[in-house]
């Protein structure tokens, strides 16, 4: 025989051996059935978690590109000498090419009273023009700080919606005195809190007043916090490297004297969170799979001593070893991808509904596809060898003797 | 030792030799011989009978025949092949290509129809779909099925099973057609349509063994052997044919 002949003999029978597999699949419709239901719930298990994780996390990446790209965060230990920037040093940032922009964060918590009502630790935060610069839409009525409130620490103020329920309820805040830590502060304007994840990691404040007066307050004279605003989110990897030289500068260059973070690299550490999360969760789901191949395994065993007869007879007319380990492989295999395929399905439309509920988008991880279908091929592969493996030694004459 | 040459090339045409064959079985602790050193030689074309009583080791022989089972002992070659030398696909090969099998009760699989029974063999030999039909169905016609081809075994009579049975031993063109009491389940008339198409199938060249109890169906092959209690003893003068 030619060697095409040969390979040509092995598709017809390959083709001969899926049909064969079909029909003793859907002879056995109820049993298959029910062999299959387990990988379709542990293949569900796998889609549903890790579409649905995949789907939040690339919410959030994307809530972060919106509001946090361009920002660097700085936080200042300092030295013996030196704990933070002052005025000088904060200039000399702002030098640095790229640097549109930096605002001090002080945060204090205050006692804040007015007339009669009083409320402890609300959380203020001292800040300059630029914050408002670069977060246009915050002042929803009076006025934004300027640069002559920083420089001579104005005791003025901006509460957010809070303040103005707890304190003006049905009265118009602005231009009215507020007290501070027993400090009397006017109130110029009404802003709406931040609500991007930046601002939320740092816990937002209720009431901002220039930062001057705020390290005052602290008696404080050196900033340990600051945003640095980039003119564009890719200038980080240009601009970190300077920022680093000129703070080793100004802190004689000892180590561990500040700290830059970056919105990517908390981006990037949310991402490892979400995927060591998809991953333990679906390994934990994966577990389905193998009690599902298991129940496969139990069908097939079932399946060779069932079909004992048939299996001599075929033997005792020439089939090959390999080609009837070949067919009660394919069987196997066929089993784990109808339930494969059947919970790829059913996990999308489950992921469909969950980010439905939680209010993200829908994102067909192919990833998951992948894996679900590579798993359960695997799965039919492996639970099916040794059943495959069985019917091929089984000897034909053991067989044909039990007619 | 031979001159190799010889050896081989005697090798090369023999058709069927068997030597000494013996077969034992473990039966607990103790070891049954059932066939005790047979020695059967046959040419090709032959039509041979096999009479011996019931458990006298028949169809343990045509197993050995058939290269479903290895002998414990002794030399068979079939085909110029040294049949205890081959491995398991190797033995598989020879089932496919030289040997066609006729069971004593037919043996049809049951979820498929004659077609698809008949076409079995030529799956497993890999042969192109095309062929196979052409092949299956020429051969229903010769057993004389040609209205039945698409019936399940269980709306065929014993018959007609065994014809199937036979269009599907012999749709390999095999060289050696086995056939294990191959009228045992069926009436006399019905058996003799089935004698009718061996000897007119041994007519058209195939050489045929054919296992049996019954000394009148035996009677139909051009020559018989007696096992009796796993010893074959070649039958007293030539048993004539029809
Ligand atoms: N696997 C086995 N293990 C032990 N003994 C066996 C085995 N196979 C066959 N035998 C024994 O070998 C003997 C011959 O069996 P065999 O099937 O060859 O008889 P037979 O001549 O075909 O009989 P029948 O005409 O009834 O079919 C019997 O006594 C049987 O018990
Ligand atoms: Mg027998």
């Amino acid at each position: 025989m030619s060697l095409m002949n040969r390979i040509m003999g092995h598709v017809y029978m390959f083709v001969e051996s899926c049909a064969m597999a079909i029909e003793n699949i859907m002879q056995n419709r109820l049993r298959s059935f029910l062999t299959v239901l387990g990988i379709m719930i542990g293949v569900t298990a796998v889609i549903a978690l890790i579409t649905t994780i995949s789907a939040v996390s690339s919410s959030i990446s994307s809530s972060f590109t919106s509001m946090g790209a361009g920002t660097m965060t700085l936080t200042t230990t300092g030295n013996d000498l030196k704990d933070g920037l002052d005025e000088e040093d904060m200039k000399r940032i702002i030098d640095i090419d790229h640097i549109r922009g930096l605002s001090p964060s002080v945060s204090l918590s205050c006692t804040v009273a007015r007339e009669n009502v009083s409320e402890t630790s609300i959380s203020v935060q001292g800040t300059n023009d630029t914050y408002f610069e670069v977060h246009e839409d915050l002042v929803k009525s009076g006025r934004k700080l300027n640069r002559i409130d920083t420089e001579n620490m104005s005791r003025v103020c901006l509460i957010n919606g809070d303040i103005v329920e707890s304190f003006f309820y049905g009265v118009s805040p602005i231009g009215k005195t507020i007290y501070l830590n027993r400090i009397q502060f006017t109130i110029v304007g009404i802003y709406e809190s931040d609500t991007s994840i930046a601002s939320l990691l740092s816990g937002s404040p209720k009431i901002l007043i220039p930062y001057t007066t705020a390290l005052k307050m602290n008696s404080a004279s050196l900033v340990t916090n600051a945003t640095i605003y980039l003119d564009s989110a890719s200038a980080s990897k240009e601009v970190q490297p300077k920022l680093e030289e000129l703070l080793d500068e100004i802190f004689s260059y000892e180590d561990e004297t500040y700290k830059i973070t970056t919105m990517e690299s908390i981006e990037e550490t949310m991402k490892t969170m979400m995927s060591m999360m998809s991953a333990l969760l679906g390994g934990i789901a994966s577990i389905a799979l193998v009690v599902g191949g298991i129940g496969i395994m139990n069908m097939m065993l079932t399946s060779v001593t069932e079909r004992t007869v048939e299996i001599g007879l075929k033997k005792a007319i020439g089939a090959e070893p390999g080609q009837i380990q070949m067919q009660f492989l394919i069987e196997s295999f066929l089993l784990s991808m109808i339930g494969g395929l059947a919970g790829v399905v059913l996990g999308l439309i489950l992921s469909a509904i969950m980010c439905h509920l939680m209010g993200t988008d829908f994102v067909i991880s192919y990833g998951a596809i992948a894996l679900g279908v590579g798993f359960s091929a695997a799965v039919g592969i492996i639970f099916g060898w040794s059943p495959a493996r069985k019917a091929s030694r089984l000897s034909p004459i053991d067989a044909l003797r039990r007619m | 030792m031979q001159n190799g040459k010889d050896a081989a090339s005697s090798l090369k045409d023999c058709f069927f030799k068997m030597t000494d064959i013996v077969k034992k079985y473990l039966l607990g602790e103790e070891y049954v011989t059932i066939l005790k050193g047979i020695s059967l030689e046959i040419e090709e074309g032959e039509f041979l009978s096999v009479l011996g009583p019931s458990g006298s080791g028949k169809s343990t022989l045509m197993n050995i025949i058939g290269c479903l089972d290895l002998p414990t002992s002794g030399e068979y070659i079939l085909k110029g092949n040294v049949v205890l030398d081959l491995d398991e696909k190797e033995l598989s090969h020879i089932r496919s290509k030289e040997i066609g099998f006729i069971f004593q009760n037919s043996q049809l699989l049951q979820r498929m129809d004659a077609m698809k029974n008949v076409e079995l063999p030529l799956i497993y030999a890999g042969v192109r779909p095309s062929e196979r039909h052409t092949r299956a169905e020429e051969m229903l016609c010769k057993v004389g099925l040609e209205d039945r081809m698409h019936h399940m075994p269980n709306q065929l009579s014993g018959g007609q099973q065994q014809r199937v049975a036979i269009a599907r031993a012999l749709v390999t063109r095999p060289s050696l057609l086995l056939a294990d009491e191959p009228t045992g389940a069926l009436d006399q008339t019905t058996g003799h349509q089935i004698m009718d198409l061996f000897h007119a199938l041994n007519q058209e060249g195939h050489t045929i063994i054919m296992i049996t109890h019954d000394v009148n169906i035996a009677k139909n092959a051009r020559r018989v052997v007696n096992i009796i209690d796993g010893v074959m003893t070649e039958a007293e003068g030539e048993v004539t044919f029809a």
